[in-house]
């Protein structure tokens, strides 16, 4: 049996995962997310990765981003490495894509501030 | 001067909530922030996560602030930034607020009703005890915090973070995702103070290791750190002699708590809750000086920013009913047992209202499992629940009527027993 900590939501239901042949059986989650969560957790662990990437503009040195859904947690280095190596020269909109496909996991970089806005009110 | 039915001070997102909710209900409303850019504390907390309730959706901070901060212009509503209130005092249509603008000098704003919304500050070293001398590299987690995400600067090298509370637990992966290398994470309870989840995602996932009452004693070198001195220690919080150990790092970063922002609150004389250290309020979020309201994490420090915009839209509608119709107060106490909660949020009931819904927020003195909560008014119960497990850390929230008969002058209860049976949550 192993044990394990949802964390798909605050509450961080402790959950209880035992394979009975190819499956797996869950116990301790008190909603639907919690299943699938244990399941993917013991088969492919993947996480959102939230940073920032540098920009040109000396008012606003840095835009947060995020990955708009959630990469094998063993790439989150390799994820990183690619966030960083980016520097903005244009101002973007919230929800703009940063980079397209990072690291070939099908999944984009995406601006979670507006950097419009930013440079705007400044 | 310029005259408003409703000021909100702090453009966070309770300021938002408030000021959307006030205007909503066609009250001239103008938000005060003293910063560059509305979103508060959003601006800087880029880990996803807030919005779950409201949103169903698992936003970043500066996500969560913008969709409201969008909404703000969209409906026009008037935004004085980078503005001061440096002095707020009663007057015939309410309160006049002395207020330093960069552009516009000293200026007067008088308003009917007053939102605080101004959000809270960290507990810094200075709160907590520790020996040695002040070398450079100690940062709280929300310095730290601002320094990496908006100004793209790394603290430090090899880390120690002090406290297990959540923002500790953020920027211990947040620099271990920059480069800087995480030594461990030190808690004087013995049990961690932020969510499972964060000790999970934070920690676990970059085996970050966790000690547990365990504190930091010391810390040594003269112009920046160069190691700190941790130790274990008992029930009373007293460091065990014999279990020190020095750890060699650069940078201390302390998650020790929050306090509620109320400097302006106490210019005016708020009466304030010593569990809360924010205003008294009742259910309207109404403090002690009629026309002044409270909400977010100056009312009392949130854990989730969903409860801070609900605050938020409650004190906004609540000053817009009381500039349009003033209406004498009957306040009647909730009485809880300190033994028992750590806080209950409002602290009044107003009976005299024609709003008879009551949304309570309370925290539990230590962890307890099977109990029940009960509200009553004598033998008028108004909300009874069993909860399987109740946390310090995590805020509960509850929603009532005001029914049946509830006199003036007999305080409400709010009650915490063990749970009859063991059965079905009802
Ligand atoms: C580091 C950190 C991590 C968090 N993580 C999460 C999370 O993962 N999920 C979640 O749901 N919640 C999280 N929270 C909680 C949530 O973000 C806060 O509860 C929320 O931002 C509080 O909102 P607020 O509007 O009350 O205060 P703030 O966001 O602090 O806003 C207060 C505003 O008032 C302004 N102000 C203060 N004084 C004055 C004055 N005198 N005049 C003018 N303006 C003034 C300030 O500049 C600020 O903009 C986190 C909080 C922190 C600090
Ligand atoms: S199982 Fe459901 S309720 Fe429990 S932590 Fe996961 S998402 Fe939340």
């Amino acid at each position: 049996m192993k044990n394990l900590i949802c964390i798909e939501c605050p509450i961080g239901c402790g959950l209880q995962a035992e394979k009975n042949g190819e499956q797996w059986i869950i116990k301790g989650n008190r909603c639907r997310k919690g299943e699938q969560f244990a399941i993917n957790e013991l088969t492919d662990p993947r996480r959102s990765v939230c940073s920032t990437v540098k920009t040109i503009f000396k008012e606003v040195p840095r835009l947060s981003v995020r990955t708009d859904g959630e990469v094998p947690l063993k790439s989150i280095f390799e994820v990183m490495e690619q966030i960083n190596r980016v520097i903005l020269e244009r101002p973007v909109h919230i929800g703009e894509v940063i980079i397209e496909n990072v690291c070939n996991t099908g999944i984009n970089v995406i601006a979670t501030s507006d950097l419009i806005y930013l440079l705007e009110a400044k | 001067m310029s005259n408003y039915d409703v000021v909100v001070l702090g453009g966070g997102p309770a300021g938002l909530a408030a000021a959307l909710a006030s205007h909503g209900k066609g009250m001239n409303t103008l938000i005060i922030e003293r910063e560059h850019r509305l979103g508060g504390i959003l601006k800087q907390c880029i880990h996803d996560g807030f919005g779950l309730v409201r949103f169903k959706e698992k936003l970043t901070g500066p996500e969560y602030a913008h969709r409201f901060i969008e909404q703000v212009q969209a409906q026009d509503i008037p935004v004085l930034l980078n503005t001061y209130v440096v002095q707020v005092d009663k007057s015939e249509a309410g309160f006049e607020l002395t207020v330093v603008n960069r552009q516009n000098g000293i200026e007067k704003i008088e308003a009917k009703a007053l939102i605080m919304a101004t959000g809270c500050r960290e507990r810094t070293a200075r709160q907590v005890f520790i020996n040695g001398t002040r070398p450079a590299g100690v940062y709280t987690a929300g310095t730290a915090q601002h320094l990496v995400n908006l100004e793209g600067y790394l603290p430090g090298k090899k880390c120690v973070i002090l406290g297990s509370g959540d923002i500790g637990l953020i920027m211990a992966r947040r620099l271990t995702l920059e480069g800087a290398q995480v030594l461990g994470v030190y808690e004087a309870k013995s049990t961690p103070s932020g969510l499972s989840r964060n000790i999970v995602q934070c920690l676990h996932d970059f085996n970050i290791p966790l000690h547990l009452s365990t504190t930091i004693t010391r810390v040594f070198g003269d112009d920046r750190v160069e190691a700190v001195e941790i130790a274990q220690v008992d029930e009373n919080m007293r460091p065990i002699a014999g279990t020190e150990q020095v750890i060699e790092c650069d940078t201390v970063i302390l998650s020790v708590g929050l306090i509620p922002e109320n400097e302006i609150a106490e210019m005016l004389g708020i009466q304030m809750d010593a569990a809360t250290r924010g205003p008294v309020v009742d259910q309207h979020f109404m403090t002690s000086v009629p026309g002044v309201f409270s909400c977010g994490n100056s009312l009392h420090v949130n854990d989730l920013v969903d409860y801070v915009s609900e605050s938020g839209e409650i004190a906004g509608a609540s000053a817009a009913q009381y500039v349009r119709e003033t209406r004498v107060r009957e306040l009647v106490e909730i009485k809880k047992d300190n033994q028992d909660f750590l806080y209950v949020v409002p602290q009044h009931i107003n009976i005299n209202t024609s709003n008879q819904q009551v949304i309570l927020y309370f925290r539990s003195r230590d962890i307890r499992e099977n109990m029940r909560v009960t509200i009553k008014s004598g033998d008028n119960v108004l909300f009874s629940r069993k909860y399987v497990i109740l946390r310090p850390p995590e805020m509960e929230r509850v929603r009532f009527q005001l029914k049946g008969d509830i006199p003036a002058g007999r305080p409400i209860e709010i009650t915490m027993e063990p749970a009859e049976d063991k059965g079905v949550a009802q």
